[in-house]
C-alpha cells in the first residue's frame, strides 16, 4: 500500500516482531471471552438478589436509622439538619425574590443585567427567551427552575472562588484539590442522589446540595488556573515594588484572572442548570417536575414544551455569561469603556427601566402573573406531529428499535450477563492491563469485585452493556463527522454553534424526543445518552484534526496520497491521543445519559437508583446502585484514560 | 463631574416621572383576584387557606385529586397546590409538613406503622369507597387461546410466548411505575417462574402495551389494577396467582401469594386534620365508587381533558353524589 505506516509518523519505535500487537492481544481476549460464554453459557452467572441481598439490606436499615434518628442524633441535629434548615430558608427568599417582581420585572432584571455586563444584542436575546418562556405556558415552572439554579450557583461560586483562589496561591492545595475534582466530574449525576437524600431527605435542600456538587469543579479549576496563569513578569513586578500578598491577589492577579472565572463561572451555571432539573427525581420543584411527569404519562407534547423552555433558560444563562466574560476582557485590556458617559446612561437607564419593571410586576396583576391569554405552548402540534409519526414511521423506528435490541443489545448484554462472572472479570482486568497497564487492571478488578458484593452483579453487566454500545456509537458518528468538520472549515462554521448549543443542553431534555420516536426501551436510552454526549465527542475530534500540521499533510499529499489515505493514514493516527480523549469523554457522557435512561425503560442501575427513591424497602438498593454508577465510572475513566496514556509514553520513546 | 452628575439627575427625574405615569394607569393590582369570597355554604366559620394535596402517579388518583380540587376552590375557596409525588414519598411529606393529604393510599401497612402509629404525624381519614385490585393480567383474547393460562402453575409452560427483545431468553411480566406496590420480582423467584419483571415505567406504558396486545393479538403479562378507566374497552383476564390468606404478604421476601384486595382510603397530616379548615371535613366526607373514579380517569387520559375541566364535567352530572361531602 503507501509508504508511511502509522507508527514511523507517530514516530514510536516499532515493536519486536515476536511481540503480539495490541490489537491481536485483545481480540484474543474476546474470543476466548466468547468462546467461554458458549460452551459454559449461563453456569456461574451471577443473578441479582431478589428483592434486595443482605448488604442492601445493611443499607437500608442505614437509612431507616438515619430517618428514626434525625431529629436526636447530634451528627443530624447539629449537622446536617442546619444545612439543610439554612438552604430551606434561602430558596425561597431566592423564589420569592423572583415572583414578588412579577414575569415582567424579571425580564426586565435580566435585560438590564445583560445590557450592563454584556452588551445589547444579548439583552434583547434576554428579554425575548424570558418573554417566551412566558408565551410557552411555563412561567412559574421556570421561575422555580431559576430560583433553585441562581441559588445553588450564588453557594457554588461564593466556595469555588475561596475554594480556587487558595488552590491557585498553594500549588499543595491544588494538589489536594484537584484529584477530588476529577473524581467529580466524572460522576454521573443521578449516581449521588441516593446519599444526598440520605442526609438531607428529599426537596429543595437536598436539590441545591446535589447540584453544587455537580456545578461546583469548573469554578474551582478556572480561578484557580486564572491565578496561577496571571502574567508572572506582571506579578514579580507588583513583587518587587513590595506589595503584600494580599493587594497582589486584589490588584494584579485577580483582574489579569477575571475572565477565565467569568468562563469558570458561565460553565458552574450550565452545569447547574442541567442538574436542578435531573433532581426533579428528589423533590426539586420546576420544569424537571414537568418533563418527568409528562414522560412518565407518555405525554411528548408537554415534555418538550417543558424540554424547549430548559433549553431557551440554557441559551439565554450561556449568551450572557460567556459575551460578560468576552466583555471583561474587553474592558480590562482597552483599561475602561470607550464613551464613559454614554456608558453611564446604559446602566443608570437599566436600572431605572428594571426598577419601574419590578415595581409594576410587585403591583400590578397584568406584570405579575403571566396572563393565559398569551400563551401558545406547542403542546399539540408536538403531539399531533408524534402521533402522525408514530402512524407512519412506526414500523420503521420499531423495526430499528428491535433489530438494534435482538441483534446488538442483547447478544452483548447476555455475554456480559450470562457468562461467568469469573470469566467476565478475567477478560475485562485482562483487557484493562493490555490497554492502561498493571494499576489499572488492579482498579477494573476492584470496581467488579465491588459490584459484586454490592450485589448489583447483573443490573451493572446491563448498564455496561449499554454504555459500551453507546459509546461505540457515539465513536463511530463522533469520528466521521469530526472529521469531516475538521476537513471542512464550512461545515464547521455551521456545526460549531450547534455543538456549543449542544453541550450546554441539560441531559433531560434529550429523553422527550427520543421517547417520542421510539416508545420505551433500553434502546431509547441509548440513543438520547447518544445524543447528548455527541457535541462533546465531535469537538474533541475536530481539534484533534486540526491539531495534525499542515506540513505533514502537505508532505503525504506530495508522496501522492488521495483523501482517504491521507485521513486514514495520517489524520488519524496522528489525532490518536485526542480521539482516545473523545472516547474517555464520550463514554463518561453515555454512562450518565444510561443511567437517567432508567426513565425510559432502561433497565439495570439508572431504574434501581429511581426505584429507590420510590420504595423505601428498597431505598438500600437504590443506595447501592449509586455506588455501582460510580464504580462503572471509575473503571471506564481510568481505562479509556490509561489507554490514552500508554500510548503517548510509548508514542515519545 | 458635576455635569455628569447633572446629566444622572435629570434621567433619573424622567424615568422616575415616567414610570409613575405607567404606573398610574395599571389595572388590577397583585392579590386583588384572592379577594373573591369564599362562597361557602352555610357561613364556614373559619377561611380555608392552603390545602397541600399529594398526586400520585396513575389517572384514577388523578381523578380523586381533580373533583376534590375543584370542589374545594369553587365551593370553599381554598387554595389547593398539588403536589406531583410517588406514594411513599407522599407520607414521608406527613412528616415535613409538605402533604396534608393523600387521596387514595393503597394500604402500606409499613408507612401505617410508621407514621400513624409511631410518629403520630399522620391520621387515617376513612374510606374513598374505592375497591382496589392488584393482579397479573393478559389480554382476553390469550385466555380465550389457552384457557390454562390464567393459573400461574401453568404459566412457564407458556413462558417463550413471552419472550420480548427487554427479556431476553426468559418471559416478560411487565410491570408499571417504580413506584407503585408491588412484590413482582419476589413473586417471580419464589414462584420459581421463568419470567423476568420488565419495568416499563408508568401506567401509560402499561396501557399503551394492553392496547397494543389487544389489537394486535400480541402475547402479554403485565401487572394491573382496579379501578382503572382503560378497562371499559380493553378486555382482560385475570392470573391466579396461590389465594391471599391473612399474613402471607408479612416478608416481602419469602412472599409467594395473590395481591390481597384493597379498600382505599384517605389519609391526612395530623396538623391538617387539627387546623380547623373547612377542607378537612370535606376531605373526611370525600366518598365515591369505582364507576364514579373511572368516568373521570376516562375524561382526564382518554379524551385529554385538564384536571378541572374533567371535574367540572362530573360535578355538574352529578350534583346530588358531592352535596353530602359538603356538609
Amino acid at each position: 500500500m503507501t509508504a508511511i505506516t502509522p507508527d514511523q509518523l507517530a514516530g514510536s519505535r516499532s515493536l519486536p516482531a515476536w511481540r503480539p500487537g495490541k490489537w491481536s492481544l485483545l481480540l484474543g481476549i474476546v474470543v476466548v471471552w466468547v468462546v467461554g460464554y458458549l460452551v459454559l453459557q449461563g453456569r456461574h452467572a451471577l443473578a441479582d438478589g431478589q428483592p434486595s441481598t443482605a448488604v442492601q439490606d445493611w443499607f437500608t436499615n442505614v437509612k431507616v436509622w438515619a430517618e428514626a434518628n434525625r431529629d436526636t442524633n447530634p451528627i443530624f441535629v447539629y449537622g446536617f439538619n442546619y444545612v439543610r434548615i439554612a438552604l430551606e430558608t434561602f430558596y425561597p427568599w431566592v423564589l420569592n425574590a423572583l415572583t414578588n417582581i412579577g414575569w415582567l420585572g424579571v425580564t426586565a432584571v435580566f435585560g438590564a443585567i445583560a445590557l450592563i455586563f454584556a452588551n445589547w444584542k444579548i439583552a434583547i436575546l434576554a428579554v425575548l427567551g424570558f418573554f417566551s418562556l412566558g408565551v410557552l405556558g411555563v412561567w412559574e415552572d421556570s421561575v422555580n427552575t431559576l430560583a433553585l439554579t441562581l441559588a445553588a450557583v450564588a453557594l457554588s461560586v461564593t466556595f469555588g472562588l475561596a475554594l480556587g483562589i487558595w488552590a491557585g496561591m498553594s500549588a499543595r492545595f491544588n494538589g489536594i484539590v484537584t484529584p477530588v475534582l476529577d473524581f467529580m466530574q466524572i460522576l454521573p449525576s443521578i449516581a449521588y442522589l441516593p446519599l444526598i437524600t440520605l442526609l438531607f431527605q428529599i426537596g429543595p435542600a437536598s436539590s441545591i446540595i446535589a447540584t453544587m456538587i455537580y456545578a461546583v469543579p469548573p469554578v474551582i479549576r478556572l480561578t484557580a488556573a486564572g491565578i496561577r496563569d496571571a502574567a508572572p513578569t506582571t506579578v514579580e513586578a507588583a513583587t518587587a515594588l513590595g506589595t503584600t500578598k494580599g493587594q497582589r491577589l486584589r490588584q494584579v492577579q485577580l483582574p489579569m484572572a477575571k475572565q477565565t472565572i467569568v468562563l469558570g463561572i458561565n460553565q458552574t451555571m450550565m452545569a447547574a442548570l442541567s442538574m436542578v432539573t435531573i433532581c426533579a427525581l428528589i423533590g426539586a420543584p420546576g420544569l424537571g417536575v414537568t418533563v418527568l411527569n409528562a414522560v412518565t404519562k407518555l405525554n411528548v407534547g408537554v415534555a418538550f414544551n417543558a424540554g424547549l423552555a430548559i433549553v431557551i433558560m440554557a441559551i439565554v444563562l450561556d449568551r450572557m455569561t460567556t459575551a460578560a466574560s468576552v466583555r471583561t476582557e474587553k474592558v480590562r485590556r482597552t483599561g475602561g469603556t470607550a464613551n464613559p458617559r454614554r456608558r453611564r446612561l446604559v446602566v443608570i437607564g437599566s436600572i431605572v427601566v428594571a426598577a419601574i419593571a419590578i415595581y409594576q410586576g410587585r403591583t400590578f396583576l397584568w406584570a405579575n402573573t403571566f396572563s393565559d391569554d398569551w400563551t401558545r405552548p406547542v403542546t399539540e402540534p408536538v403531539n399531533t406531529f408524534s402521533a402522525w409519526i408514530e402512524l407512519h414511521f412506526f414500523t420503521a423506528t420499531n423495526w430499528i428499535f428491535n433489530t438494534v435490541t435482538l441483534h446488538v443489545i442483547n447478544p452483548l448484554s447476555n455475554l456480559l450477563e450470562q457468562s461467568p462472572w469469573w470469566l467476565v472479570i478475567g477478560a475485562i482486568v485482562a483487557i484493562s492491563l493490555v490497554l492502561a497497564g498493571i494499576r489499572v487492571a488492579l482498579v477494573s478488578a476492584l470496581c467488579l469485585g465491588l459490584i459484586i458484593v454490592l450485589g448489583l452483579w447483573n443490573s451493572a453487566m446491563h448498564t455496561l452493556a449499554s454504555v459500551l454500545i453507546g459509546a461505540a456509537i457515539v465513536m463511530v458518528l463522533g469520528t466521521l463527522i469530526g472529521v469531516w468538520a475538521g476537513r471542512n472549515s464550512r461545515l464547521e462554521m455551521f456545526l460549531r454553534p450547534l455543538l456549543d448549543a449542544g453541550q450546554v443542553m441539560p441531559a433531560f431534555v434529550f429523553l422527550p424526543p427520543c421517547l417520542g420516536l421510539f416508545g420505551v426501551g433500553a434502546f431509547t436510552g441509548i440513543v438520547a445518552a447518544v445524543v447528548y454526549a455527541m457535541p462533546a465527542v465531535i469537538k474533541v475530534v475536530i481539534e484533534g484534526i486540526h491539531a495534525v500540521s499542515a506540513t505533514t499533510i502537505e508532505a503525504a499529499q506530495s508522496s501522492g496520497s488521495n483523501s482517504w489515505q491521507v485521513i486514514s493514514k495520517v489524520q488519524l493516527p496522528m489525532a490518536r491521543p485526542h480521539l482516545l480523549l473523545a472516547f474517555n469523554q464520550g463514554v463518561i457522557y453515555v454512562l450518565a445519559m444510561v443511567a437517567v435512561g432508567g426513565l425510559v425503560g432502561s433497565q439495570g442501575l439508572g431504574l434501581a437508583v429511581i426505584t429507590g427513591f420510590a420504595q423505601s424497602q428498597l431505598a438500600g438498593v437504590g443506595l447501592a446502585a449509586g455506588i455501582a454508577i460510580v464504580l462503572l465510572g471509575v473503571m471506564l475513566d481510568r481505562v479509556t484514560q490509561g489507554a490514552g496514556k500508554v500510548r503517548r509514553t510509548s508514542g515519545a520513546t | 463631574m458635576t455635569k455628569n452628575r447633572n446629566t444622572r439627575v435629570r434621567v433619573m427625574a424622567l424615568l422616575v416621572a415616567s414610570a409613575l405615569a405607567v404606573a398610574a394607569c395599571g389595572g388590577a393590582k397583585v392579590g386583588a383576584a384572592n379577594s373573591g369570597a369564599p362562597a361557602g355554604s352555610g357561613g364556614s366559620t373559619k377561611a380555608c387557606g392552603t390545602v397541600n394535596i399529594a398526586v400520585n402517579p396513575w389517572v384514577g388518583y388523578e381523578a380523586n385529586f381533580a373533583v376534590v380540587s375543584y370542589l374545594l376552590h369553587t365551593k370553599l375557596g381554598c387554595t389547593v397546590v398539588a403536589k406531583t409525588l410517588s406514594e411513599q414519598i407522599s407520607w414521608q411529606g406527613f412528616k415535613s409538613g409538605e402533604v396534608d393529604a393523600v387521596l387514595e393510599n393503597w394500604g402500606h401497612p409499613e408507612l401505617v406503622k410508621t407514621y400513624i402509629t409511631e410518629q403520630k404525624v399522620a391520621e387515617d381519614f376513612g374510606l374513598t369507597g374505592n375497591k382496589g385490585i392488584i393482579g397479573w393480567y393478559v389480554p382476553k383474547w390469550m385466555a380465550d387461546q389457552y384457557p390454562d393460562i390464567t393459573d400461574s402453575k401453568n404459566l412457564n409452560k407458556y413462558a417463550s410466548l413471552f419472550k420480548t427483545a427487554e427479556s431476553g431468553d426468559k418471559g416478560q411480566l411487565l410491570d408499571g411505575d417504580p413506584s407503585y406496590v408491588t412484590f413482582d420480582a419476589a413473586l417471580v423467584k419464589n414462584l420459581n417462574l421463568n419470567f423476568k419483571v420488565v419495568v416499563g415505567g408508568s401506567e401509560a406504558t402499561l396501557i399503551k402495551s394492553l392496547e397494543t396486545a389487544s389489537t394486535q393479538k400480541k402475547p402479554l403479562l403485565f401487572y394491573f389494577y382496579e379501578p382503572q378507566w382503560a378497562l371499559a374497552n380493553l378486555k382482560v383476564a385475570r392470573v391466579a396467582l396461590p389465594a391471599y390468606t391473612t399474613g402471607c404478604d408479612a416478608d416481602p421476601k419469602t412472599i409467594a401469594c395473590d395481591y390481597p384486595p384493597y379498600d382505599l382510603n384517605k389519609v391526612v397530616s395530623v396538623k391538617f386534620a387539627n387546623s380547623g379548615s373547612p377542607a378537612v371535613n370535606f376531605i373526611k366526607n370525600f366518598s365515591w365508587t369505582n364507576d364514579d373514579q373511572n368516568q373521570v380517569a376516562e375524561y382526564i387520559a382518554n379524551e385529554s381533558m385538564k384536571d378541572d375541566a374533567a371535574a367540572k364535567k362530573w360535578v355538574d352530572a352529578n350534583p346530588d353524589k358531592w352535596a353530602a361531602w359538603l356538609k
